[in-house]
């Protein structure tokens, strides 16, 4: 059954009817167009979907659309800056390398995202863990962690 | 599209309870990572949902003024693992529940569902069992309280009725308060795993800080259940620190537990990570508790 539901998506106001067996992936894929969002795994074990729900990282296919009400969801298109160029979270990934085949990016980014939100430094093992809900099927793992060090060395609180 | 019938958000608990009553088939969903995944997989497909997802009484983590540490069903386990009463007073459970899924599940995970899914893996389990944590289940008829204990009756079942709501997990004072608590869980991976073998432990010191006073020990898949080792446990009691003490415990507990072969691993290995789980998990446990654990 179509239901209709407020949020907000990438900053900007939404009102939009969703089905109650619809997943928050389909949903920002299928009526939002919002693709950088991939569909891995379906089962919240690959990590390729993640979004920020409320600043928290959430798998969204394993989320139901209808529990977006009333919340802010952030996407990596929400990400660019305001003259269009790529956000620095994103241009660490370029700067590093850390992008292969490129489907489990975005969800990363969006872990960095929320790392880097906590303003707080994080050592090597503590990023290993904290990025161990994604998998990276071309295995580039070492390159994604230095891309999420440079991401986060803004933050200064311990 | 999930392969959902019916979906109906609960406004509040006595709505849930109310609609579950009013449904017999439906089925509870909270955080979504153990029902969506089933429905999914084509178990529970064409179901009905009845959903308790972000309410908000469900939700908070509280001290009473008696010391009583109260969890709502609804606290996700990363909520829980960075709180700051639990992080202060039963750092165990915190840890523990750090250990389930990975960082994105545990956003979204809960306690409540952890323990009313009736697995006996849930990485929250084995802690509540070594805390003696009191279940609090909201039904039709009123509420009851019962001990973690007495909750589970098999793989996947429990006493909670179709229309009653786990609404809070309570820790009274005197199962934490100068106790060093601790848990391990065995996984073949170090995240996104369900444990192999999973051991908590909370122990409380002599004054000396050389001997036991008081230990509870309690253990995920090595039965159809958590369990306690509760033979292991009074002989613990007035035990000195030592080789004798882990001795007595790693061998104490092959007789109380009884873990299956499955897929993720043989009955004989769960028994050797057994023994060696309880030795590590009380050695940590006695450091937490102020003790010297390489004595």
């Amino acid at each position: 059954m179509l239901k209709i539901i407020q949020m907000t998506v990438n900053g900007k106001n939404v009102e939009l009817a969703v089905d109650d067996r619809e997943s928050l992936l389909d949903m920002l894929r299928n009526r939002l167009g919002l693709t950088s969002v991939k569909k891995g795994c379906e089962v919240g074990e690959c990590g390729a979907c993640t979004v920020l729900v409320d600043g928290k990282t959430v798998d969204s296919c394993i989320y139901l659309a209808m529990w977006a009400q009333g919340r802010h969801i952030m996407t990596v298109e929400g990400l660019k800056e305001a003259n269009g160029e790529l956000s620095p979270i994103q241009q660490a990934f370029v700067d590093e390398a850390a992008v292969q085949c490129g489907f489990c990016t975005p969800g990363l980014i969006m872990t960095a995202v929320e790392l880097a939100g906590t303003g707080k430094k994080y050592s090597r093992e503590e990023l290993r863990r904290l990025i161990s809900g994604h998998l990276c099927r071309c295995t580039g793992y070492e390159n994604i962690l230095n891309a999420v060090e440079q991401a986060i060395e803004g933050n200064s609180c311990i | 599209m999930y392969d959902i019938q019916n979906y109906y958000q609960a406004g509040d608990v006595e709505d849930a309870v109310r609609t579950l009553h009013k449904n017999p088939e439906a089925v509870l969903i909270s955080g979504g990572s153990d029902v969506l995944i089933k429905i999914r997989e084509g178990k529970l497909a064409g179901c009905s949902l009845v959903s308790i997802n972000g309410i908000p009484e469900l939700q908070s983590i509280s001290r009473e003024d008696d010391g009583t540490i109260v969890i709502g069903a609804g606290a996700t386990f990363a909520g829980i693992a960075g709180n700051e009463i639990i992080r202060r007073y039963i750092p165990m459970l915190g840890h523990a529940v750090d250990q389930a899924g990975g960082p994105q599940l545990r956003n979204v995970g809960t306690i409540g569902g952890n323990i009313c899914n009736g697995a006996t893996s849930a990485d929250s389990a084995p802690g509540l069992f070594a805390l003696n944590a009191v279940l609090v289940l909201k039904g039709a008829d009123g509420i009851r309280e019962l001990p973690i204990r007495q909750f589970y009756t098999g793989p996947g079942r429990t006493v909670r009725a179709h229309d009653e709501l786990l609404t809070e997990i309570r820790i009274t004072r005197e199962n934490y308060h100068e106790y060093g608590g601790h848990y391990i869980k065995y996984g073949k991976r170090n995240a996104m795993e369900i444990a192999t073998l999973s051991c908590a432990c909370m122990v409380r010191l002599t004054k000396q800080k050389d001997g036991v006073e008081d230990m509870r020990l309690a253990y995920g898949v090595a039965a159809p259940t958590p369990i306690r080792c509760s033979t292991v446990e009074q002989q613990a009691k007035g035990m000195k620190i030592g080789h004798g003490l882990y001795e007595m415990v790693g061998q104490g507990v092959l007789k109380e537990i009884n873990p299956r072969s499955s897929w993720r691993a043989s009955r004989e290995f769960r028994l050797l990570l057994a023994e060696e789980l309880a030795k590590r998990v009380l050695k940590q446990a006695i450091r937490y508790a102020g003790g010297e654990a390489n004595a």
